[in-house]
């Protein structure tokens, strides 16, 4: 824009203006021992630092307000290694602020843009000695090539297919079987209908031989929780209703939209809540989705008792649990 | 000459002869900065890098990047006897045994807060003062790639210790890949080595977390910094400075202290946050298991913006021949960010388009003179502060005992319609400094003291500005409005018109402005 346009002229770069240190070597002096004291107090700072490595004891904890419940050594090896640090960086800071030359200096600068006789000899320089190779001239060498190029990263991605296994129908599948006795987690003990008040809520696992080599692959499928309601609360189709026992109902605890853990249940309103997300389901409508971004129900898994009288699955589950995914046929 | 003044000297010459770096050295080390305060957001980026790399480092020492599973038996009691990964015993040894562990811990977390907070308000300075204008569009790119990985590197980090908290994000992961369309299994599958959450994870984006990262980091922080120091640094508008030159000081000795100096601040400052304020005690979360959750789950705030907009998505999914699409997943998890982040790397070019401005620029924009580019980086920061407000709606609702629903619906709303509202108050806030500024230079300054005239009127005195204050309130440009002739010379209408309308739309939006004052009215103004 052309300079006209500016109600004024451009009125250069300030004169100089001195400061106290340039001017009054008392001034100068005193910043002169502020800088040094600051590096001091850095080197102090270390010499605490390594006092506290060796000689406070880890395990010592004490109460400070705000902060809370603090390990004394890491908090004083953390304050003195901030000192150590700050005091070196204000010192530097204060010493070119007060005691090196203020003056403002001017570089200028160049357009960026070579000049055009360069850009020219740039291009034909490319074009020469792209013509010496003579990939113009053949193209056989030039086809190839780019087959062959393209080819080439084939091989790497590959590579990477035994990062892990197909996932076949995996998904789809938990440990359910129709019989599965349901066991408390924790405590892996089977439960009968009569160790559920209503109101309860309960979180169950398939039972197992040897509940201490149970995978976290199965838990990220397995848990359901058991909730006891008042049987006239539910708002169920018949089958539904069918898969419930007593007015116990039994949903898988991973949530459909995430995979998280369903973990809250609000007994007045018979919702059930995930924590990440916010999804809310209707217990007394097979787990309906009422609010937040879940779009299916929460799975039921059917419930009856064995002849003992302890909870078992009457099926397995009848679609996959957890989140959605490209293969998952849900109608 | 002494021996202790002769030891540089031959080191200079050992060097020299082997590398010809006097001449460039002798250049360099003089080179001009122009100095802001502004200009520190970058450098307080780059020094938590190097204090994270540091203190990476020392954790690698301890920290067993391993799923397997073990029984605690170390030093903090409530956890003693239990069933944890490796990872999760070796983060509680690093806190409780290793003496300054937990610090070294708190203050690579906190280093990695400041790193992403240091990164958006850098991030902000550059795009509201204009910095990424032609010659500067690739430090803009690579600036926009690192904050994209520094959002992954920030997640893979937390997730590593495997704790309670960090394994629901791990989960919450996994379903975003399992959503994709048709490769979405297959890829879960392949990332976590079989089903979730199997044991490859954890060693899996321990590599990618301590290697693969942060040599991307070191490459693009290179290519960055060479490029700020090729193009030479802009400066703010102010007396003296022009598109042709730089004002400020020497790199020697001037800069060497004073960002030395601000390296060992931003380290001190990061370790004091480190010592004093307690972040990610993972003790108090408990090992992962999929079939439990804390409740308040939070992510880190660089990912709590998408968190809040998975929350907020509206419960689709498509079922399709037997298939199902998870919209709720898609949409806020992948295609939303994607449709943020590609218009603000390419922001550099549209905004050239619309006003088919190709010069170079070195000198920085005040806001206010540009109300639209203002606008619309006000507009994107709602946008997220929305979806950063809505990631933590639970804690809103408890805190202020307010219902989740109604947070949640002003959210779903507030995306939306808060942006837009943004814009125009943004612009008309523009405008209206804008204003101000015109008034200030054809009235001068408010004095506060009055006087009253002869006839008794009172009125305030007004100072005159100085020169310099003149310049800086007025030696900016204003643009017109692009004139894209919507037919050819022979009348007919020309090809792209829609495009040619819209580009003459934003160019005309663009162009609103207060004009500044002409020399002719300042000079009317003097006489008064």
């Amino acid at each position: 824009m052309s300079k006209e346009l500016n109600p004024i002229e451009n009125p250069g770069v300030p004169e100089h203006v001195h400061r106290q240190t340039d001017v009054d070597p008392k001034a100068e002096k005193r910043a002169e021992r502020q800088v040094a004291s600051l590096f001091m107090l850095s080197a102090i700072s270390t010499v605490g630092f390594i006092y506290s490595y060796i000689w406070v004891d880890s395990n010592v904890y004490t109460f400070i307000p705000i902060l809370g419940d603090m390990n004394v050594q890491q908090l004083l090896l953390g304050i003195c290694m901030a000192g150590a640090f700050l005091f070196i960086g204000i010192g530097a800071i204060a010493w070119a602020r007060q005691l090196m030359p203020d003056n403002e200096v001017i570089a200028h600068r160049h357009e960026f843009r070579s000049a055009d006789e360069d850009r020219k000899e740039f291009v034909e320089t490319v074009k020469t000695q792209a013509a010496a190779a003579g990939i113009g001239r053949r193209p056989l060498i030039k086809r190839t090539l780019g087959a062959a190029l393209g080819l080439v990263g084939l091989g790497p991605i590959l590579l990477l297919r035994d990062l892990g296994p197909l996932p076949g129908k995996e998904l789809e599948k938990t440990s359910w079987k129709a019989g599965t006795r349901l066991v408390t987690d924790p405590g892996d003990r089977p439960i009968k209908a009569s160790d559920l008040e209503v109101g309860a809520v309960v979180q169950t696992l398939p039972e197992v031989e040897n509940p201490g080599e149970r995978s976290l692959n199965d838990i990220a499928k397995d848990p359901v929780l058991l909730i006891r309601l008042r049987p006239e609360d539910f708002n169920l189709d018949d089958e539904r209703l069918s898969w419930t026992y007593e007015g116990i109902i039994a949903f898988s605890k991973i949530c459909s939209h995430m995979g998280c853990a369903v973990a809250l249940y609000e007994q007045q309103t018979h919702h059930l809540l995930c924590p990440c997300h916010q999804s809310t389901f209707d217990v007394t409508r097979a787990a309906k989705v009422i609010f937040g971004p879940a779009a299916r129900p929460l799975p039921q898994l059917a419930i009856t008792v064995d002849s003992e009288g302890y909870l078992i699955a009457k099926q397995p589950f009848t679609e996959p649990v957890g989140p959605s995914f490209w293969e998952r046929d849900s109608k | 000459m002494s021996a202790k003044e002769k030891v540089p000297a031959v080191v200079a010459n050992f060097v020299d002869e082997r590398t010809g770096a006097a001449k460039w050295l002798k250049k360099n080390l003089t080179k001009v900065f122009p100095d802001h305060w502004s200009f520190l957001l970058g450098e307080i980026v780059l020094y938590s890098f190097i204090i994270l790399l540091a203190t990476g480092t020392f954790l690698t020492f301890w920290f067993d990047p391993s799923a397997k599973e073990v029984i605690y038996n170390g030093s903090y009691e409530p956890l003693k006897g239990l069933k944890m990964s490796a990872a999760y015993e070796s983060t509680l040894h690093l806190s409780f045994d290793v003496r300054g562990g937990l610090l070294m811990r708190q203050i690579h977390h906190w280093a990695a807060i400041i790193f992403m907070a240091g990164m958006i308000l850098h991030m902000l300075r550059v795009f509201f003062t204009g910095a990424f204008r032609k010659p500067r569009e690739f430090n803009w790119v690579i600036g926009i790639g690192l904050l994209t990985l520094g959002i992954v590197e920030g997640f893979l980090g937390y997730s590593l210790p495997d704790d309670l908290l960090s394994g629901t994000g791990i989960r919450i992961t996994e379903a975003i890949i399992q959503a994709f369309p048709v490769v979405g299994s297959y890829l879960a599958y392949f990332v976590f080595g079989g089903p979730f959450p199997g044991e490859a994870f954890i060693p899996r984006i321990y590599t990618v977390h301590v290697l693969l990262l942060p040599g991307i980091f070191l490459a693009l922080i290179t290519a960055h910094l060479m490029l700020v120091w090729y193009q030479k640094h802009t400066q703010y508008p102010g007396p003296g400075r022009t598109e042709k030159n730089v004002v400020g000081y020497p790199l020697m000795p001037i800069y060497m202290a004073k960002a030395g100096g601000f390296f060992f601040v931003v380290f001190g400052v990061i370790a004091l946050l480190g010592a004093v304020a307690s972040i990610n005690p993972v003790w108090l979360y408990g090992p992962y298991t999929p079939g439990q959750i804390s409740a308040g789950s939070q992510p880190d705030f660089y990912m709590g913006w998408i968190d809040g907009l998975v929350r907020m998505a509206p419960p689709l999914e498509t079922h399709l021949w037997g298939h199902t699409i998870s919209w709720n997943i898609l949409l806020p998890g992948l295609i939303i960010p994607g449709l943020v982040f590609t218009p603000m790397a390419l922001y550099p070019w549209i905004e050239s388009w619309i006003t088919g401005d190709k010069r170079e620029h070195h000198l920085l924009d005040r806001p206010r003179n540009v109300p639209n580019r203002t606008a619309i980086g006000a507009a994107v920061m709602m946008f997220f502060f929305v979806a950063l407000l809505n990631g933590g709606n639970d804690l809103i609702a408890t805190h202020f005992h307010s219902s989740i629903n109604h947070i949640m619906w002003f959210a779903r709303i507030g995306i939306i319609v808060l942006p837009i509202i943004t814009f125009f108050v943004t612009k008309r806030i523009c405008l209206s400094l804008q204003r101000a500024d015109r008034d200030l230079v054809l009235h001068g300054r408010e004095t506060g003291r009055l006087v009253r005239l002869p006839h008794g009127e009172f009125v305030e005195i007004h100072e005159p500005l100085s020169k310099e204050e003149l310049w800086v309130l007025t030696s900016h440009e204003q643009p017109g409005a692009l004139e894209i002739p919507e037919v050819d010379a022979n009348g007919v209408s020309r090809p792209g018109r829609l495009r040619a309308k819209l580009r003459a739309s934003w160019s005309a939006a663009n162009a609103e402005q207060i004009a500044k004052p002409t020399r002719n009215e300042l000079e009317d103004s003097s006489h008064h």
